[in-house]
């Protein structure tokens, strides 16, 4: 990273308060895909010069995949932990660029004892995007063929579908919708602990048929805004052979490359 | 003689209206042998959902050839049956269409002329939906969730509404021969009956038309009594439950799933330093059931969805589950969960209260393999004309799963031991967590 990035401990320490709370989330600190999408984003919020911090190791997974699998002992516990960190730090806007913890931290925590402003990272670099606080430079992805891959928990869940439409728009691109998309997107397969877990027998692999409805439209890049549908669908170029130069990146990332 | 046929006609009317409470009562029954739920909250939210997703409508036309059949065959439904009134009267009173004598006859025109037209409109309908289908065979609506009765069941609605339909025509048409032939009082307006049957009917005879008339009148009438208690073993159901299903549909976020508030009090006692644990263990002496493993578990709310389910499918033709071909289709749950709580029902009918039969909705109807293979992308609630959610119920069946169980899939074991291991769901150390920051 540019510059060094400071936990929230580290800025109490100073006695100081962050404008926002970046969540990153497991995979966004583990993966090594995500990572890269941790790192875009991280360093547009420094473009901005948005104030900003994080955890660091005291977040912990918020549960999500627990739940969907059923165990609410296991995501209890997990969000009454991260509650607790939360509210001792008197948080009030989180920032993600995972729809999964942006659904269990918007829509689950509530209930807990955790009540914050909660937004999805596309929504916040609109945001950003509308007060000028970054400007679309160059354009790198003008004219390019991009489709969007609506992730579940960000489309249906919490029906944000024109975020990352909004900033395609403003990178010029030229964007082309699925047969699937919006209220009708069709699911990567990761959701609801697949990501985890082998499929059930059955014909297909569902991001293989993702993949393939969007390998339909002969796109440069599949945007996307979730990390698991990023590993679902790579994986799903991986299965189809293909060689061409079809990239899937995050939102974060498109918008990061164009300002640099 | 006229009296002898008010009589008849009103036992029937007892016996039909009495079969078809009864019936309905059955239902309540069984729904409330689910568990409590509180759904009434914000009442004018509610109430603008049934006026625009059941009267309205509002989710049919995302599939718009379906969509439009519908919304013909549910107009004319509605419509159509202010004609149940006049029937009502004439056949109490035993007089002939009465509100043509006492009605003003433009509006007693514009009446039985848009009865006409719908009639003939909905007779249409149904018979694209019959050849949807049986001969263009949509695939949602031939999967082999619906071998046998649901099958049958459906293409049995198109064929009763189709004679309804045609009964009403004839009687119209062979109605309006006898007026012009000046046996029957002159009144009402019958543009397309009178145009399909006109000129085989103007060459029958005074008696036979009268038959005619008489007989589609009480054909169309045990018709009407007929379909009313059809309902209670049909899809069919969804014409009255699609109400108060939409009333009491979920209005948070799709996203958000319920808490179980029996497991929010145990993980409080847990993390508190300061509880006794002794005084836990005695406060609450039969431990709550976490989960479902029977109908009986699930909440009211869930059942009224399963009886109100019409079966359409839309809900599976958008699971991307059943569309990679898993075994899991929401339509199935919905289906199943209607099944065992009708089969609980029948139970407590014969013997006065439950007495175990051995079976349970997890395993007998619903199985593990379909329960895992779901994705949580709520697109089948999504895709739900009257807001059934199909979701809810697989994830409560993973909680029993899990929680009283533990048989999850061993991966999903391990990603949960590593949650709380490491506090993510792969092995990573937590101490790792912002090594990104460095790199
Ligand atoms: S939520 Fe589950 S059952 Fe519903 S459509 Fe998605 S995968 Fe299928
Ligand atoms: S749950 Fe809804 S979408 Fe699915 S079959 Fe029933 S009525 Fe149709």
């Amino acid at each position: 990273m540019e510059r060094p990035i400071k936990t929230m401990a580290e800025f109490k320490a100073e006695g100081k308060s962050p404008e926002i709370l970046f969540w990153v989330g497991c995979a966004g600190s583990f993966d090594d895909r995500a990572k890269k999408i941790t790192k875009s984003f991280a360093s547009l919020l420094q473009k901005a010069n948005i104030e900003f911090a994080i955890l660091g190791q005291e977040e912990g997974c918020t549960g999500d995949p627990a739940k969907r699998a059923g165990n609410e002992f296991l995501f209890q516990m997990q969000a009454l932990m991260n509650i607790e960190v939360l509210n001792s730090y008197e948080i009030k806007k989180i920032v993600t660029a995972c729809p999964h913890c942006f659904n269990t931290l918007k829509n689950e925590y509530p209930q807990l004892g955790g009540t914050y402003e909660v937004l999805h990272h596309t929504q916040f670099l609109l945001s950003l995007l509308n007060e000028g606080r970054i400007k679309v430079k160059g354009g790198i992805y003008k004219g390019k063929k991009i489709t969007f891959h609506d992730p579940c928990y960000l489309g249906r869940a919490n029906d944000v579908y024109e975020a990352p439409r909004e900033l395609l728009a403003q990178l010029e691109v030229n964007l082309l919708e699925m047969k699937r998309c919006k209220q009708n997107g069709l699911c990567c397969g990761a959701g609801g602990a697949q990501m985890f877990k082998e499929p059930e027998p059955g014909i297909k692999d569902i991001n293989v048929e993702r993949t393939e409805e969007a390998l339909l439209l002969n796109p440069d890049i599949i945007a996307t805004g979730c990390p698991f549908c990023n590993t679902m669908l790579t994986d799903g170029l991986q299965s189809k052979n293909n060689n061409s130069q079809i990239y899937v990146k995050d939102l974060a990332e498109l918008l990061n490359e164009n300002l640099s | 003689m006229d009296y002898i046929q008010s009589i008849i006609f009103l036992l029937l009317a007892f016996a039909g209206i009495g079969l078809f409470v009864r019936n309905i009562l059955k239902i309540k029954r069984n729904i409330l042998l689910g568990k409590a739920e509180n759904r009434s909250d914000n009442p004018s939210k509610r109430w603008k959902l049934v006026l625009r997703i059941a009267v309205g409508q509002g989710k049919m036309l995302a599939r718009p050839v379906a969509g439009i059949l519908h919304l013909v065959v549910y107009i004319g439904f509605v419509i159509i049956n202010i004609e149940l009134i006049e029937i009502f009267v004439d056949g109490i009173w035993g007089t002939h269409r009465y509100f043509g004598k006492i009605l003003p006859s433009p509006l007693y025109n514009l009446t039985t002329g848009t009865v006409d037209i719908l009639s003939f409109s909905v007779l249409i309908a149904v018979t694209l939906f019959f050849i949807r289908r049986n001969i263009i065979k949509v695939p949602r609506l031939n999967s082999k969730d619906l071998l046998g009765w649901p099958h049958m069941d459906g293409n049995l609605i198109l064929i009763i509404e189709f004679l309804m339909m045609l009964s009403l025509l004839i009687m119209n048409a062979a109605d309006f021969t006898l007026q012009k032939k000046g046996i029957l009082y002159s009144c009402g307006f019958f543009p397309v009956s009178n145009c399909i049957f006109n000129n085989v009917f103007s060459t029958f005879s005074v008696e036979s038309l009268y038959i005619m008339q008489k007989s589609a009148w009480w054909f169309h009438y045990l018709g009407v009594l007929f379909f009313l208690n059809y309902l209670y073993f049909s899809k069919h159901l969804h014409i009255l439950f699609a109400f108060p299903n939409t009333y009491f549909a979920n209005l948070q976020k799709q996203g958000q799933l319920n808490d179980l508030d029996s497991v929010t009090k145990e993980v409080k006692l847990l993390l508190d330093p300061n509880a006794d644990p002794y005084q836990a263990s005695t406060e609450e002496s039969v431990p709550e059931k976490f989960g479902v493993s029977d109908a009986t578990d699930l909440s009211w709310i869930q059942l009224l969805n399963a009886y109100t389910c019409t079966e359409c499918g839309r809900c599976t033709s958008s699971c991307p589950a059943n569309l990679t071909g898993k075994k899991l289709s929401p339509r199935k749950i919905m289906m199943d969960v209607r099944d065992r709580i009708e089969e609980i029902g029948r139970n407590i009918d014969k013997n006065g209260n439950f007495l175990d039969d051995g079976k349970q909705l997890l395993g007998n109807y619903i199985t593990p393999e379909e329960i895992w293979a779901c994705t949580t992308c709520n697109a089948c609630v999504e895709a739900c004309p009257l807001l059934i959610n199909p979701l809810s119920i697989l994830i409560d069946l993973r909680r029993y799963l899990v929680m009283e169980k533990t048989a999850a899939p061993s991966e999903l074991n391990s990603m949960m031991s590593n949650i709380e291991n490491n506090n993510a769901p792969w092995q990573f150390s937590q101490n790792d967590r912002a090594n990104w920051t460095k790199e």
